[in-house]
Parts: structure tokens; C-alpha cells; sequence
């Protein structure tokens, strides 16, 4: 055990399967950079240093600069888990998403089925997302919703380092093709982190906090807001439950609607455009078979529907907040 | 004379266009070694002769409504034969929808191919060549999985190649040039073959690209480009075989441009005479690549009236067996719409998978 960044239990996890199994690759825009000349070689590991210092170790063979053609890796790394590798593949920002959207939802999540179920393709995609970066709209976008709603996929949001590790070994060992989302706010994060690998399940989500007033149900980056609101609000008497879903694909269906029919009282946290996203995908989930148990209306809190902003104080407003979460976890509360 | 600017010439390429027989099955010049291989060069015909048959059959069956959409290769026989013929067992194919003349070759079941068009996932899941890619219809986008194919192979260290086929249309796509760039500056083994039979559903070559060629379009991502005459089995056959070799040995990848004509429809939901002038397409007919192998191998003592009439008879019978396998299928169990979707069905899509085998009756 010891402390580590969201970013550090990436890149361990990373090498940990690399060393524990041959096929696994990595590959990507500047994952590596440099021509192989001392002082500059490794230069990058990623816009954000994921994948930092695993060449030296792993060799360029394993550790794959890409050219600047998201269709050709990401298309190569499905044919490849194809084939018999397991590549992650680094989408440098979820907003890119769409000029290799066809190699995505057309051919990784359809292999298997289309193939008559005879197909496995182990990808991972790793990329980042997330508002508060002070990157502008085409730099910070959520777009989660997009890969949960194609069949074939599975879709993971690690909330923190701990997750982050645990997530990113069950991805690589995972036999279906994976969309792995990084929030790139997290990435300094730190808390205690296991050195040994170990796996955290896909469709299992991980209750934070116990309460039996309100059920906050969240994802990424918003699962330490709802954390901290669910921390203060107990002060005031008012005990939350907090559910990280960590995969949005598959989804703990059992547990979200468990705690909402024990508490009655449904908050959902959601850092993505309010339109068919998690938020409203799990108001439906209980309206329809937790009904009866509601005893105030289900809230979503989430950003608005309009582009990420580049200006600060409104990139600030737009992002939900423990502010925007407490207001709406008295409102059900008061019900 | 006083030089007046600085400049020169760095770089300069050339296209070679390959052909061993012409339109009349004539050599026209020295043969390439594959001439002297009288088996390879009979299984070849038979096999082109039975996809032609297949062809005619598949057609009549979309007519009477016993298999979905369909499109034809008609006139573009040798090119599969040709490349298919050139490939390794190992070797792995990544084709689109129109080159059934290499998946016969490679072992693909005439009952898997009836599947695959009656609408049945499971034609793609091939009793023969395990290793191959399934057709895909998203055009160009297989040119990406072929480059991942031929990268996981070069890791690791194995002696084989991806052969990656696609039409002139395909070759207008950024897949496309962003896997040749890939597989050059990654030095892979993969060889593109552009099928360029003139037509992309209705738009000519002409309005395809302005290049001169389809094969230059390789020099711009580091790797050699050629064309062959792609009628001529020798030439597809030679040429394919000549950048496998490299391939596997470590040379890098390789384009070969076949030139074709596509003699029907571009599938059986098109009517080219609505775009496409009649005379043009008479002009073709002259150019048979099957008459061009047979004339070929008449001349040489491989084949006679007798061998063609016993070749029609297997090829029928063949595909008659093959029709009745097909006809007798059962459909596939309304559940393989959950059990091919994932390795292990999510918890929460097995109430909707029992839900449906309840609506179907089944449950
Ligand atoms: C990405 C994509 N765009 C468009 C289509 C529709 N489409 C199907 S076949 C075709 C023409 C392809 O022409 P070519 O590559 O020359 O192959 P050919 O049909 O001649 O064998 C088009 C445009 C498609 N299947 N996929
Ligand atoms: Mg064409």
C-alpha cells in the first residue's frame, strides 16, 4: 500500500498486465514521443504523462507512437484484439471520439455478435473527459451517454486512484471491448493505492456512503462531490447513501434500486448534457420498477444542455457542484 | 548559362502495370513461374469457374426471395482467385463484400456464404479459415483491422501476412490513407489490393479521384504501389505472390491496383443501366477472365470440353448440396441476440433476455 495518483494507478496497472501478459500493447498519440535520443526519448507518455516510463522498460514495439489518424490506431488496435493482442489504445480527449466513431460502434461492438459470437476483441480505450480544465468546448465534454447506449460496448468511470487501478486490470483482462473514461480532473489525485494488482468488477457498484434519508447516485468525478455533500448534510441530520456506479455498461441495476425503494428519495449526479444521459437512463430505471417506493420526485443534477464553456466563471457554473448537489439533496429530503 | 533558382528534383516515382496474357489468353512475353504450375493453374479456373456459377445461382435466389441483397463479382473472378491463390494458409484475409472468389478459395462454405447474404450471423463464423475477417460492408474501415492484424503478427515475430482487399471507392476514403500511412511508417505486413472495377455503386473512377492511378496513392505513405492487369490470373497471381513473399519476410507492405470491370449491378438493390451506358459494358464482355485462363490452358494441353463439362457438373452439385444445407438450417435461436453480445451477459440483460424468449415463446 501506499499513496498514489489517479494517474500513477493507471500507469501501474498498465505495466503490471504488461508484465503479466506479452500481448498486451499500448498505443497512442505522443504515449511515448522522442526519435530514441537520450534526454528526449519518453518525453511525453500521453498529453497527461499516463503512460510515462514504460518504454524503457516495454520497448517501442509494445509502447506504439501513433501517427495523427484516430480511424487507423483505434481501427488497428480492434483488428489487432482481434487477432489475439490486448491493446489499450489512448483517444487523447473523448470530444475526438467522432472522426473514428464507425471503428467504435460499428465494428468493436458488433465483432462479436456478427460474427456469429465467434469473435473476442479485448480492446481498451482509454480517454480523457470531463469539464474543468479550462479547456473549452471541444476539449472537455462528457459523452459517456453515447458508448452506454451501444450494445457490444462496456463503459467504466473510475472515480478515484483506488477505482482507477482496480477498473483498468479487470479492462485489460476483460474479453469485450472497453471505452475506459478518465476524468482529467482526477488525475492529481491521490490516496492509498495496493502495489499488487487486483481487479474491482464491472456492473458492481461501490456504495461510498450509507444512509437511509437520501440515495445520491453518481459517477466519476462527481462521486467525491457527493462524498463531501454527503459528509457535511450528516451534520444537519440528513444520512445519505452514495452510490458510485463505476460502469455505466453494465449497470448494478440491483443496487441502485434497492437503496432508492429503501430511502424514497432519488438524487442523481451527473456531470454530462441533461438529454438522454446517466441521469435520466436511471430516473427511468425507477420510475418504472421502484415507483411505490418514491416519496419525493427523483432529481437530476446536471450540467445544462449547452456546449462546456471556455470562460471560467461560466465553465464554473456549468460543471455541477457540491453547491448545486446539497440544494437538491435538502430539497427531496424536505419532501 | 547562369542558373537562375535553386531547385531540383528529390524524389520521383513510377507506376508499373503487370499483364502476362492478353485479352485473347496470348502470352505476351516471358511467363512468371506460375505458368509452369499446371495443378495451381487448374484449381485456379475450377475455382473461378465455380464462384461464376455460385454467382448466377446467389442471384436467382435474391429474386425468389431466398436470400436478401446480394452483389455480384462478375468479371472480377481473377482477381480473387489470383490474390487468394497467392496467400499461405496462415496468412489472414480482411475482404468486403465482393470478394466471395478468395473466401471459396480460402475454405469458406458455399453454406456459409448463403447464410451470411440469407441474413444469418452465422455465415460469418467460417468452419475454414478461423484467422480471416469477416466480410465488412462499412467501406474501408477493415483497412484499420488489417493493420492491427499485420502489426500483432509482426510482434510476434510470426512469418505471415494480412492481405486487405477494397474497391476504387473505398481507396477515396481517410481509413484508407491513414492505414497506408500506419502500415508504412510501422513497416507491417499487409498488402492492400484495390479492386478498381471502374465503378462505386454509380459513381465512374474518373469522378472516384483525379490520380492518375489508384497505385500512386501508396508512394504518399512510404510503401510501393503497382497495378496489374486484373483479368489476367497470371499477373494478379504473380505480383501478389512477389509482395507476400516480402511481407512475410520483413520487407514491409505493399498496393496492388487490379484493373477490373464490374459486368453487373453493384448489388441486386442497383440498376446500372440507369447510369451506366450499355456499350460500355458490351465493350467489356470481350474481356472474360475465365475465357482468358481457359483459352490459356486449351493451349497448353491442361484443359478440354470433357474437364469443362465435368467441372460444370461438380460445380452445380456442389452448389445444389450447398442450397439444401442452407434451405435446412434452422433460424437461429431468438437468444443469440444476447449470447453473441457479450463474453458474459451482464447481470442486468439477462431479465431482458429471458423477457424476449417469454415473447417468443420460447421462455
Ligand atoms: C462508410 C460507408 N460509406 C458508404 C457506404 C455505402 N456503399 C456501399 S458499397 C459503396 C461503393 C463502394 O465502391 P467500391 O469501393 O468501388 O467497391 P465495389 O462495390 O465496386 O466493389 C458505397 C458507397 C458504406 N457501405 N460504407
Ligand atoms: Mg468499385
Amino acid at each position: 500500500m501506499s499513496r498514489k495518483t489517479y494517474r500513477q494507478a493507471i500507469n501501474e496497472a498498465l505495466a503490471q498486465e504488461m508484465r503479466r501478459d506479452p500481448t498486451v500493447v499500448f498505443m497512442g498519440e505522443d504515449n511515448v514521443g522522442g526519435m530514441g535520443a537520450p534526454g528526449e526519448d519518453d518525453a511525453w507518455g500521453g498529453v497527461l504523462g499516463v503512460t510515462k516510463g514504460l518504454m524503457p522498460e516495454f520497448g517501442r514495439e509494445r509502447c506504439l507512437d501513433t501517427p495523427i489518424s484516430e480511424s487507423a490506431f483505434i481501427g488497428a488496435a480492434v483488428g489487432a484484439a482481434a487477432t489475439g493482442l490486448r491493446p489499450v489504445a489512448e483517444l487523447m480527449f473523448v470530444d475526438f471520439m467522432g472522426v473514428c466513431l464507425d471503428q467504435i460502434f460499428n465494428q468493436a461492438a458488433k465483432f462479436r455478435y456478427m460474427f456469429g459470437g465467434k469473435a473476442v476483441t479485448p480492446v481498451v480505450i482509454r480517454t480523457m473527459y470531463g469539464a474543468g480544465f479550462r479547456a473549452a468546448s471541444q476539449h472537455s465534454q462528457c459523452l459517456y451517454p453515447i458508448f452506454t447506449h451501444i450494445p457490444g460496448l462496456k463503459v467504466v468511470m473510475p472515480s478515484s486512484p483506488y477505482e482507477a487501478k482496480g477498473l483498468m486490470i479487470q479492462a485489460i483482462r476483460d474479453d469485450d471491448p472497453v471505452i475506459f473514461l478518465e476524468h482529467k480532473v482526477l488525475y492529481d489525485d491521490e490516496e492509498e493505492v495496493p502495489d499488487d494488482p487486483y481487479t474491482l468488477p464491472f456492473g458492481e457498484a461501490n456504495l461510498t456512503r450509507e444512509g437511509n434519508d437520501v440515495t445520491l447516485v453518481t459517477l466519476g468525478r462527481m462521486v467525491k462531490f457527493c462524498n463531501e455533500v454527503a459528509d457535511k448534510l450528516e451534520g444537519d441530520g440528513i444520512r445519505c447513501s452514495v452510490i458510485d456506479l463505476r460502469t455505466t455498461s453494465p449497470l448494478d441495476e440491483d443496487t441502485i434500486l434497492e437503496n432508492a425503494e429503501e430511502t424514497g428519495r432519488v438524487v442523481i449526479v451527473d456531470e454530462s448534457n441533461p438529454r438522454c444521459n446517466i441521469a435520466t437512463d436511471i430516473s427511468a430505471l425507477i420510475a418504472q420498477n421502484a415507483f411505490d417506493a418514491l416519496k419525493a420526485p427523483i432529481k437530476m443534477v446536471t450540467a445544462p444542455h449547452t456546449p462546456p464553456p471556455f470562460a471560467p466563471e461560466l465553465e464554473d457554473l456549468y460543471i455541477p457542484d457540491q453547491a448545486k448537489i446539497e440544494a437538491a439533496v435538502r430539497e427531496v429530503a424536505a419532501h | 548559362m547562369t542558373k537562375t533558382t535553386d531547385s531540383q528534383i528529390v524524389a520521383r516515382f513510377e507506376i508499373e502495370h503487370t499483364r502476362y496474357l492478353d485479352e485473347q489468353g496470348q502470352p505476351c512475353g516471358e511467363l512468371p513461374e506460375v505458368a509452369g504450375n499446371a495443378d495451381l493453374l487448374r484449381d485456379a479456373y475450377r475455382t473461378m469457374v465455380l464462384t461464376r456459377r455460385y454467382d448466377g445461382k446467389a442471384l436467382n435466389l435474391q429474386r425468389t426471395g431466398q436470400i436478401g441483397t446480394y452483389g455480384s463479382s462478375l468479371g472480377q473472378e481473377a482477381v480473387g482467385i489470383g490474390f487468394a491463390s497467392a496467400m499461405t494458409a496462415r496468412d489472414v484475409l480482411a475482404p468486403t463484400y465482393r470478394e466471395f472468389s478468395a473466401q471459396l478459395w480460402r475454405g469458406v462454405s458455399i453454406t456459409e456464404l448463403l447464410l451470411y447474404w440469407g441474413g444469418d450471423e452465422r455465415g460469418s463464423d467460417y468452419s475454414g479459415p478461423r484467422e480471416d475477417f469477416p466480410i465488412c460492408v462499412p467501406i474501408a474501415t477493415h483497412c484499420c483491422h488489417a493493420v492491427g492484424a499485420a502489426y500483432a503478427m509482426k510482434l510476434r515475430g510470426e512469418e505471415r501476412a494480412v492481405v486487405c482487399v477494397l474497391g476504387d471507392g473505398a481507396s477515396s476514403k481517410g481509413d484508407f490513407y491513414e492505414s497506408l500511412n500506419a502500415a508504412g511508417v510501422w513497416h507491417l505486413p499487409v498488402v492492400f489490393i484495390v479492386i478498381n472495377n471502374q465503378w462505386a455503386i454509380s459513381v465512374p473512377r474518373k469522378r472516384q479521384s483525379a490520380a492518375q492511378t489508384l497505385a500512386q496513392k501508396a508512394i504518399a505513405g512510404g510503401i510501393p504501389g503497382e497495378q496489374v492487369d486484373g483479368n489476367d490470373f497470371l499477373a494478379v497471381h504473380d505480383r501478389t505472390a512477389a509482395a507476400l513473399s516480402k511481407a512475410r519476410a520483413g520487407g514491409g507492405a505493399h498496393l496492388i491496383e487490379a484493373l477490373t470491370y464490374r459486368m453487373g449491378d453493384h448489388t441486386t438493390a442497383d440498376d446500372a443501366s440507369r447510369y451506366r451506358d450499355a456499350a460500355e459494358v458490351e465493350a467489356h464482355r470481350a474481356d472474360d477472365p475465365i475465357a482468358r485462363l481457359r483459352t490459356f490452358l486449351e493451349g497448353r494441353g491442361l484443359w478440354d470440353a470433357q474437364a469443362e463439362e465435368a467441372l460444370l457438373k461438380d460445380c452445380d452439385q456442389r452448389i445444389d448440396k450447398a442450397l439444401e444445407e442452407y434451405l435446412a438450417t434452422p433460424p437461429q435461436p431468438v437468444e443469440v441476440l444476447f449470447d453473441y453480445l457479450y463474453a458474459e451477459l451482464p447481470e442486468a440483460l439477462a431479465e431482458q433476455r429471458q423477457q424476449l424468449l417469454r415473447e417468443s415463446g420460447d421462455g
